[in-house]
């Protein structure tokens, strides 16, 4: 068990020190940033000073290595574009992001599982069939054109509900939600279901083929003779048993509605992470897209760590496998 | 055809490669699967279309000697106030019709899709066949990269490359770079799933006696790889290939939507689409609803291909 956990940790720590190199690479070598910061009327002096305050005449290991001690700490310098730090920037967009991820996630999970239970439980019902060649289309739809269907459904035609922007927002400390106002909760919907509907069908899939597996199993007959009710058959003795490959797809998938995010950020113009990311793109913003990467992949690194060891924890058949095999 | 009589099982005569072809299983699974049938068939008509689009197209969208603006904003089927025009899908704000741009656009979402699964495949299946044969540090190496890329979504892979290819070329080649940019950039976002399957295959492979034979009679290791043991990988990477070219099409078509793939000037599907969606709120909505239908419909043809191709090369499923 000791040594599963250390061989992990240790992979987790080799992908970031790659992430961070591949990082440092795009501010070495995309650009030279001595260019970015004096402007045209220089002198060869000022290139020498600029280059050593910035430490740019150190071999490349040790700036490397103040690369990685500066990012630990948040530090990933001033964004060309803004001319503000990096760090402030995306302090002041994550809120966006993470509400945005978290009711997305909860919607994913919740619906996706409910659903999954329901079509694998009615197998043969007419209900059951429809959502699941609606989930077909669901999935083959690019996430953009889903935002934009909605878009053009609830607010254009029906003007029910915002079509971008975040609504109004309260300042709680460093965090700006949206939680707590009207306007805030109804500029949630649309975005929130873009994000979660992808993931959603995804988990609902996945369910309904793992429950359709179990409840085929002969403990479930058994159940079902003793008397138990059908729904604490179905609950309790088959969903419990579908959870273990549920949770690590889940996991999984919840990083990739961080990365969705951009997606849906761009189509509602939600003031988040994902924005300030292709607005980097577009304008080639080398500090900030150098610290999205690292954010992201610390987000994605620790999420595919936990749910390796969460893994392990749930399912006691795995831990007897790996000692056998040592 | 000139042979109508029924196989026989005693024949002996040579039969021609066209008829083994046409009396294999592949062939008798594909002319019992309506689903493969008219999705080949709009993939083909769609194919067919972009290639021929200067032919098909009434008028080349990016040629502005044969635009007239005062045709903007024109309805699908309705005549234009002004000039009396009637365009078939309608067209957008500068007059270029509807059709035409869609024609222009499947031609580039094509291409990129293609030639980027083209470039991953290469890519993909030469490094799973180094890694599988060679083994040892070799593949440590190519498969550590893999599995580090593969918990990056492909997407923000592509969008990661795409933004420092588009630092490192120069301001004044950035569009014209554009596409091929984009094609590496999704190349390389994708080439792992051909890596993983051909490494699994060929190590299932390299221990079976006609490679020993192979080696015994003195062939080199290149050789042994691509002529020994590629073939009998392939079908595998056919599957993921066709699979890849619907993922490659809405990746391509989400990048150009976000603004980070085709330029203006070359537009994809994805581009037309960000274009159109400005003119949702104003009521236009032939600009946007037709090219992302054409979108939708290529994307789940290739996708239903793909589905299908999966199931018929599967042994296990028949």
């Amino acid at each position: 068990m000791l040594a599963f956990v250390i061989q992990r940790v240790a992979q987790s720590a080799l992908v970031l020190l790659i992430v961070g190199l591949v990082a440092f690479s795009m501010f070495r070598f995309v650009g030279d940033p001595i260019d970015n910061m004096l402007g045209q009327e220089r002198t060869q002096a000022d290139i020498e000073r600029l280059r050593t305050t910035l430490g740019l005449d150190q071999p490349f290991p040790v700036q490397y290595y103040k690369f990685l001690a500066n990012a630990a700490q948040g530090n990933f310098g001033v964004s060309y574009r803004q001319g503000r730090p990096v760090s402030d920037i995306l302090m002041e967009r994550a809120p966006a992001t993470l509400e945005l991820a978290a009711v997305s996630g909860f919607l994913a999970i919740s619906i996706g599982i409910g659903l999954g239970v329901f079509t694998a439980i009615r197998r043969d019902g007419f209900a059951a069939n429809a959502i699941m060649s609606i989930s077909l289309i669901g999935v083959s739809l690019p996430t953009f054109l889903i935002g934009i269907l909605l878009i053009y459904l609830f607010s254009v035609e029906l003007g029910w509900l915002p079509s971008f922007g975040r609504g109004d927002t309260v300042q709680l400390g460093g965090w700006s939600t949206g939680f707590l106002t009207k306007s805030g909760l109804l500029a949630l919907i649309l975005p929130s279901i873009t994000l979660g509907l992808y993931q959603m069908t995804l988990i609902m899939r996945l369910v309904r083929s793992e429950m359709l597996e179990v409840l085929r199993q002969d403990y479930i007959r058994f159940a079902r003779a003793r008397g138990l009710r059908e729904r604490t058959v179905n609950f309790r003795h088959a969903l419990k048993n579908t959870l273990v490959p549920v949770i690590t797809v889940t996991g999984l998938q919840l990083g990739s509605i961080i990365a969705f995010a951009i997606i849906t950020e761009t189509v509602f113009q939600w003031p988040g992470v994902g924005l300030l990311f292709i607005n980097a793109i577009q304008f080639v913003d080398i500090p900030v897209m150098a610290a999205y990467l690292m954010l992201i992949s610390v987000m994605f690194v620790g999420i595919n760590l936990i749910v390796d060891l969460l893994y392990f924890t749930i399912d006691p058949r795995l831990r007897v496998d790996r000692t056998k095999a040592h | 055809m000139v042979d109508t009589s029924p196989p026989q099982a005693l024949k002996t005569e040579e039969r021609s490669t066209f008829r083994v072809a046409m009396d294999s299983d592949f062939v008798y699974r594909f002319k019992n699967s309506p689903v493969a049938i008219v999705a080949t068939a709009v993939v083909m008509l769609m194919v067919l279309c972009a290639v021929f689009a200067p032919l098909i197209a009434p008028h080349n969208p990016f040629d502005p000697s044969s635009l007239n603006l005062m045709n903007g904003f024109s309805a699908p089927m309705t005549p234009n106030a002004f000039t009396g025009d009637t365009f078939w899908l309608g067209t957008d704000d500068q007059g270029r019709d509807v059709f035409s741009t869609i024609l222009y656009g499947m031609r580039i979402s094509l291409f990129v899709g293609a030639a980027a699964v083209l470039f991953a495949m290469v890519l993909g299946v030469t490094l799973g066949l180094i890694a599988g044969y060679v083994g040892g540090w070799t593949e440590t190496i190519i498969m550590r990269i893999a599995d580090v890329q593969l918990t990056f979504p492909a997407i923000l892979v592509a969008m990661l490359i795409f933004g420092v290819a588009k630092g490192i070329t120069p301001v004044e080649y950035r569009d014209q770079m554009a596409i091929w940019v984009l094609i590496i950039a999704i190349g390389l976002s994708d080439w792992v799933q051909f890596a993983r399957v051909v490494r699994g295959a060929t190590l299932v492979e390299k221990n079976k006696e006609y490679v020993q034979a192979a080696r015994l009679i003195g062939r080199g290791s290149g050789a042994i790889m691509l002529r020994h043991i590629l073939p009998n990988v392939l079908s595998p990477v056919l599957v993921i290939a066709t699979i890849s070219l619907a993922l490659a099409i809405i990746a391509e078509a989400t990048l150009s939507f976000l603004g980070v793939g085709a330029p203006p000037t070359q537009p994809s599907l994805g581009t037309l689409i960000r274009i159109g969606q400005g003119f949702l709120f104003s009521g236009e909505w032939w600009i946007l609803l037709f090219p992302a239908v054409t979108l939708l419909v290529l994307a789940l043809s290739v996708n239903l291909l793909g589905d299908w191709l999966r199931d018929a090369l599967n042994p296990r499923l028949r």
